[in-house]
């Protein structure tokens, strides 16, 4: 039993990435697919209105529609911001302007950037004119953005009375965040413990129960846990189920063993994999004991340790 | 209709980084804190309910490890919404109103520390038209800022000048030195702050709200229960919440439709209130708001420093709705105003008024 020790919490990075597949509604797809072939297309509300980019439904009175026209592809500022440092992922890599555009024959703006010089070069009402992407696949970035402008103003919306061959149906929008995550106080002292082939699980100062990997609180009574508990090696497989799935870049053959794991002082089971013992042998009640991966900070998996199963009665609280 | 009151509040300390605590280790002390004010337990709450995101700090189901700090087991009624805390105090209320629990807690956390706040906010964006841009929250309420400069200052509070921002900024911040938990507190006069660079022009540092981290809670009861509770409840006379159209391009971004529309149909314009807890994280958010509230000169505008002093993602719009109840708890206030947003350039809005019993 050891007090708590003073945080040191660890940090790691940590990149959520995913590359979202959506499907679109037939406004959204005609808009991508007419910016593929340089035309910018908006949909007329029941009221008369122009909207660009074009929506599936009036946002005013949710009306479903269809209406499909052509506009210009020069327009107006309306609004505008001076981004000086641009992030990833963002349209231009130079400083750039933000900018709200209402193109020729449209009553709504367009949000994209504008590539201009400095600040100074750009204000509300300037002149702008799309500047297309060389490849183009169906996608709001097929506007490669939008550049200083002095010629003619263009007219009114038309109608849109072409059928696109090969429609675009879908985009896929890869996001990526990236993260430095910090595990906090209580899983911070679990990691260290374990590092050095220690585990701690940390008991509720209430209920007296001990919960590893302890996460700060009580799930019960809603408290800090607060001592440390040194718990294991050993324990006892409370449950399990066999995996018959490869997991991409695990090096596991299948079928293998996924259980749940009480260690030898610990009041809530912890997951681990079962190896040394082929899959069909495994179960409750089966003692076991961790198997330290060489260069590992953590149990690389479970092995049995040859002691007689644990009596149900033992473990029929930590299902 | 049932009445139903603010009977508590609470918050942490709002700071830059708290890498040293997990997402439960925050919230915890500040759950004990406020069901201490009012002497209860996790398991004798009616309803718990609580607004978080996971995409701050790139957990997954992170609210249910905050949970953890509730004491939810045995099972506890409860919800969560992946909004800011303003909106689960908003279902606790309906909750209380059908007169199904006694008693609500509500909470909200953010730690904005572990990712990049302005890029993670892009993926709260429209994923066909505007996502793929990355267009950062800083840069969007830049676009709102301009145009509000752009607009003519007329009689009804439309546009602004760079000064007038500026104003906003130093009024708050120096409010915040009376607040212990704000992350940003004192400020330069006005023209000391115009002489600063841009950050995304036209706003400037000053103009942004700090990101941080930090949680808040409150507790609801309602009818005898909160006078039981409470020396002096914050009844919830209306609260009402609406959004606006989901494309930028389509708004007047000067103009907040949904704030006036809720703040009528939660009763604002009943009377005039003496306090209003306003949620702008931006300098140009509270002149639009001002507006569209109707706010009297002689209204004290953010006491507490609002979101300019500290904007914990997901917990700052709840801690509007607290600090103005923990006005009307203490005295100093009869009748508060108090409003959240979310969302870019205040896409959605939240309006309640809350009141004191007369002394």
């Amino acid at each position: 039993m050891t007090p708590a020790s003073p945080p040191e919490a660890l940090q790691a990075p940590l990149v959520v990435e995913f590359p979202f597949t959506r499907s679109l509604g037939p406004v959204q797809s005609a808009f991508l697919t007419g910016l593929r072939t340089r035309t910018v297309l908006g949909v007329r509300t029941t009221d008369g209105r122009v909207l660009v980019p074009p929506v599936e439904y009036d946002p005013v009175t949710a009306d479903e529609l269809t209406d499909l026209v052509e506009v210009a592809p020069t327009g107006t500022v309306t609004t505008w911001a001076w981004n000086p440092a641009p992030r990833r992922g963002q349209p231009l890599s130079t400083p750039f302007a933000w900018v709200l555009v209402r193109l020729d024959g449209a009553d709504t703006a367009l949000l994209h950037a504008l590539d201009a010089p400095g600040p100074d070069a750009v204000r509300t009402g300037a002149r702008v004119r799309i500047r297309w992407a060389a490849e183009r696949v169906g996608a709001i970035t097929d506007i490669a953005c939008f550049e200083s402008y002095d010629g003619a103003e263009g007219g009114p919306a038309v109608p849109h009375r072409v059928t696109f061959t090969d429609p675009v149906r879908g985009i896929v929008a890869p996001a990526r965040l990236d993260y430095t995550y910090a595990p906090g106080r209580a899983q911070s002292r679990y990691l260290r413990a374990l590092a050095d082939r220690v585990t701690y699980g940390e008991r509720c100062p209430s209920c007296r129960k001990v919960y590893v990997p302890p996460r700060g609180a009580c799930p019960t009574c809603g408290v800090a846990t607060d001592e440390q508990v040194e718990v294991g090696p050993r324990g006892t497989v409370t449950t399990f189920c066999i995996v018959n799935i490869k997991a991409r870049n695990l090096d596991i053959e299948v079928p293998y063993v996924y259980a749940h794991i009480a260690l030898d002082g610990a009041d809530l089971a912890l997951h681990g994999r079962i190896g040394g013992i082929p899959y069909d042998q495994v179960r409750m009640g089966l003692r076991v004991e961790p198997v330290w991966s060489e260069h590992g900070r953590y149990p690389d998996h479970y092995r049995p340790t040859g002691e007689p199963d644990a009596d149900y009665d033992t473990y029929k609280e930590l299902l | 209709m049932r009445e139903v009151a603010i009977v508590a509040f609470g918050q942490s300390d709002h700071r830059r980084d708290t890498a040293e605590t997990s997402e439960v280790e925050m919230v915890m002390p500040v759950l004990h804190q406020v069901l201490d004010a009012v002497g209860l337990r996790a398991g004798e709450i009616g309803f718990t309910c609580s607004g978080s995101s996971d995409y701050l700090a790139g957990r997954a189901f992170s609210f249910t490890m905050a949970l953890d700090g509730v004491g939810a087991w045995p099972p506890i009624s409860e919800s969560h919404v992946e909004m800011d805390g303003a909106w689960a105090l908003y279902e606790a209320w309906t909750r209380l109103l059908t007169g199904e629990a006694e008693t609500a807690l509500v909470y909200a956390y953010g730690k904005s520390s572990p990712g990049d706040l302005r890029e993670v906010l892009t993926r709260q964006l429209d994923p066909y038209y505007v996502a793929p841009l990355w267009p950062d929250s800083v840069s969007l309420a830049a676009l709102q800022a301009q145009a509000l400069l752009d607009a003519e200052v007329d009689a009804e509070g439309t546009g602004a000048d760079e000064r007038t921002l500026a104003g906003v900024a130093a009024r708050s911040r120096t409010a915040a030195e009376d607040n212990p938990h704000a992350q940003l507190t004192g400020s330069p006069p006005p023209e000391a702050l115009l002489a600063e660079p841009y950050l995304v022009r036209p706003l400037r540092r000053h103009d942004c709200p700090p990101i941080g981290d930090g949680a808040a809670a409150v507790v609801l009861a309602a009818g005898d229960t909160a006078r039981r509770l409470c020396r002096r409840p914050a009844w919830i006379r209306g609260m009402d919440h609406r959004t606006e159209a989901h494309s930028l391009g389509v708004r007047n971004l000067t103009r907040s439709p949904s704030t006036r529309l809720a703040a009528e149909r939660a009763g604002v314009f009943e009377a005039p209130p003496d306090l209003a807890e306003l949620h702008a994280p931006f300098t140009s958010q509270e002149v639009i708001l001002r507006r569209e509230l109707r706010l009297a000169e002689a209204v004290r505008v953010n006491p507490s420093g609002g979101a300019l002093a500290a904007n914990p993602m997901m917990a700052a719009g709840l801690i509007r709705l607290g600090e103005a109840a923990a006005a009307v708890h203490r005295g100093a206030c009869d009748r508060a105003l108090a409003h959240a947003t979310s969302g870019p350039c205040l896409q959605q809005n939240l309006v309640a008024v809350l009141e004191g019993d007369v002394r």
